[in-house]
């Protein structure tokens, strides 16, 4: 039981949730049974052995699908576990992830993806959608078997070697064209090794007086530029990871505009956060909490990444959800590992830098959060509207709360988040995993 | 100023005459035949050194040895950037030890401003991977002004690997807040691509800046910069930056030549050059000590330099 809920029937009969907005119309009601949306409208009666959850003033979103998320195990379970990932995840309004493909073992195998996946199926928070790696040991150096992980219980869809950039052009045209064959898509973390050795931080003026080698722009877009001409050439499906510069945006606009299949994402932190924060923050000077890959960029590529995101350019929000251990990040910069968090902030984060400034309604948050990354990584059940029959994957959130961040009540094992005691707007109230709720009053249930 | 010295930037142009004016009232005690005084007695400096520097950590040792106080030389040397925790494990380590300054080399950039966030003592930046050397830059501009006097209006040029060089950067930041022209010489590609806003200005021609320098300071140019592709060979770079006797002709004849040292004899600055009498590489050695005091007695002798504290 909690604030919102009533009737001690514990959920078994159903949800009526009374008197959410439906993606920031007007309010309404939704009855969940069965695992799907029963009914909508206002003044819906609840049958008697359905629990009632008050959501006036509540935002309802289709439940928010991740395309990029390290869950970490197998291999860095001290990071981060599919269960307490997934915890995280619900808590920040997920019902459905994809994990990544570098973990110890490499995500590279049938065996590998099944076990992740089966792991997510246990644990039961949210849905977890292995990503299968492109290339054996994320090596860049031979195709993993990606058939028989597309054919595998794990069904993966999506595949990538991110952290590592497929650089080898005849390796990645070869990509391309082998996942046609199960329409999957190859997600490029593009980075071009050699015009970024030792790099970290954003190449420009703050690295110049940091002394701090940098990870110039150009670096990104080269490849996303050879990418492009790549997908458009075999005819297959390109998706951007963690897009961060102007430069790339115009890249990825321009091949839309030639009608080629390349999708893009971007994460929360590089819609809010610039370089200068590495030299200038509340947290002091080389404070590796601000250390991502690909790193923060400057104000002029913020304001083109939301405008991107905005316009349709960028497809979808995913997190790049990082968790790393407290002793992997209390160190020198350059010894520190990449990477923060993400997936308990996510949408307070898109709500500030993307709706508070009006450049997207809520609708546009859930094509963006659910329904195009869905897309993107064929799941099906996920990233589908709130409609009579759908499967009953809601967020409920209270875009009204405005509260410090506190890392210390996170789920994820992990605590390298950047906006501790920065303040947010937003809460997730609730998640419901095909009826099922995984969180209930901003707790997992 | 600040209770640490990690770059030049936290020094006011009063705290940076405040020091240089110290070293100049310290230099008189360098040339007593007991060259010692009692002020840090009782104080402990640390000098940690991740990363190989016998010149800078003896410089550091004598300067606080001078000063009387107790020097603790660590020497964490391969432990560097191969695993994260030993920085901060060895600042728990100090700080238990009870150390007043910290003196920090580490071949990463940033690991003093880490270290000044983990230990309550004073933090010396003494050289941070290819960010800041602020002890170089006060002991290069005590030498200037001894030579030349004030610094207001002089015309620096600093020639070589900017991208790479912490001098440099500490004297860029340093020789403007002292009012200073600084100029930097290099081939495009040692330059970071955000010099232009930087408070000097920079040239890709050598001949064209050294008629109008009061001081040419040589950076050393680093081995494997020869095998990255920054420049083509070295005998190029030698002919287009390299400081000769022929160039040497071209400078004004009050100007001075400085190197941080150790020089590639030959490479960038020729030994006739390096040993004539413009040269103030040996004196910045000395210099070196001196300025180091001065900091050192700043931080922990008590007396403000003004500002925060």
């Amino acid at each position: 039981m909690n604030d919102r809920t009533q009737n001690s029937a514990g959920g078994r009969g159903g949800f009526l949730i009374r008197g959410a907005r439906l993606l920031g119309g007007e309010a309404t009601d939704i009855l969940v049974r069965d695992g799907v949306v029963a009914a909508i409208g206002r003044g819906l009666q609840a049958p008697g052995d359905a629990e009632v959850v008050e959501a006036a003033g509540l935002v309802a979103l289709p439940g928010l699908v991740d395309l990029h998320t390290h869950l970490r195990e197998p291999g860095r379970e001290d990071a981060e576990t599919v269960a307490t990932g997934t915890r995280a995840a619900a808590l920040g309004g997920y019902t459905a992830v994809h994990a990544m493909a570098n973990t110890e073992p490499v995500a590279d195998t049938a065996g590998v993806v099944e076990q992740v996946w089966r792991l997510g199926q246990e644990a039961g928070h949210c849905d977890v959608q292995p990503v299968g790696a492109v290339t054996v040991g994320l090596a860049g150096e031979s195709l993993a078997e990606l058939g028989a992980m597309a054919d595998s219980a794990a069904r993966v869809r999506v595949f990538s070697d991110d952290g590592k950039c497929v650089s080898d052009a005849v390796l990645m045209r070869r990509a391309l064209e082998y996942v046609k064959a199960f329409d999957g898509v190859i997600a490029q973390h593009a980075q071009e090794p050699r015009l970024t050795v030792g790099a970290q931080m954003n190449e420009g003026a703050v690295s110049g007086r940091l002394g701090l080698t940098g990870w110039p722009a150009v670096a990104e877009e080269a490849v996303i530029a050879r990418d492009c001409l790549l997908a458009a050439h075999v005819g297959s499906r390109l998706h951007v990871c963690h897009v961060s510069t102007a430069g790339s945006v115009e890249i990825i606009r321009w091949a839309k505009s030639k009608g080629w299949d390349v999708t893009a994402e971007v994460t929360p932190h590089h819609l809010l956060l610039t370089d200068d924060l590495v030299e200038d923050s509340p947290v002091g000077s080389y404070n590796p909490i601000y250390k991502v890959n690909p790193p923060l960029r400057t104000h002029a590529d913020v304001q083109a990444l939301r405008e991107a995101l905005a316009d349709g350019t960028i497809d979808c929000v995913a997190t790049d959800h990082a968790p790393h251990p407290v002793e992997d990040k209390e160190t020198e910069w350059a010894a520190a590992a990449m990477g923060m968090i993400g997936l308990e902030t996510a949408l307070p984060v898109v709500q500030e830098a993307m709706v508070d400034t009006g450049l997207l309604d809520w609708a546009g948050v859930a094509e963006r959060m659910s329904y195009a990354p869905a897309r993107i990584g064929r799941l099906t059940g996920h990233g589908r509207p709130i409609e009579v029959g759908e499967p009953a994957n809601i967020t409920l959130y209270d875009p009204a709360v405005r509260a410090a961040v506190d890392p210390a009540g996170y789920a994820s094992k992990s605590r390298n988040t950047p906006y501790e005691g920065r303040t947010l707007p937003g809460r997730v109230v609730a998640t419901f995993l095909r009826g099922r709720p995984t969180v209930l009053d901003g707790k997992l249930a | 100023m600040r209770r640490h010295l990690i770059s030049a930037a936290d020094l006011s142009r009063d705290d940076a005459l405040l020091i240089l004016d110290t070293a100049d009232e310290l230099a008189k005690i360098s040339e007593r035949s007991i060259k010692k005084l009692p002020t840090l007695r009782g104080r402990t400096v640390v000098n940690l050194f991740f990363e190989d520097s016998t010149r800078t950590r003896i410089s550091f040792e004598a300067a606080a040895k001078r000063l009387s106080a107790d020097v603790i030389n660590f020497s964490a040397k391969g432990s560097s950037v191969s695993k994260g925790e030993s920085l901060k494990d060895t600042a728990l380590t100090l700080e238990a030890m009870g150390a007043d300054a910290v003196v920090i080399r580490h071949s990463a950039s940033g690991a003093p401003h880490r270290l000044a966030g983990w230990v309550r003592g004073s933090v010396v930046n003494a050289g941070d991977g290819t960010h800041e050397h602020p002890t170089q830059a006060l002991l290069d501009a005590f030498t200037m002004r001894r030579r030349l006097g004030s610094l207001e209006g002089r015309r620096v040029a600093i020639v070589g690997d900017v991208l790479h060089s912490r001098v440099a950067r500490s004297n860029v930041l340093l020789l403007a807040t002292l009012g200073a022209e600084v100029t930097l010489v290099a081939p495009p590609t040692l330059f970071p691509v955000s010099v232009g806003s930087w408070p000097c200005e920079f040239s890709y021609d050598l001949d064209a800046v050294l008629p109008k320098s009061d001081v040419v300071m040589m950076l050393r140019v680093q081995r494997e910069r020869m095998n990255a592709a920054f420049f083509p060979t070295e005998r190029e770079y030698s002919r287009r930056y390299g400081l000769d006797r022929d160039r040497v002709a071209r400078m004004p004849d009050h100007a001075l030549v400085m190197h941080p040292g150790p020089m590639n004899r030959g490479m960038e600055i020729a030994a006739e050059v390096a040993d004539s009498p413009r040269s103030t590489i040996v004196e910045q050695v000395a210099n070196g000590v001196t300025a180091r005091m001065a900091v050192l007695y700043l931080l922990l002798g008590g007396a403000e330099l003004g500002g925060e504290n």
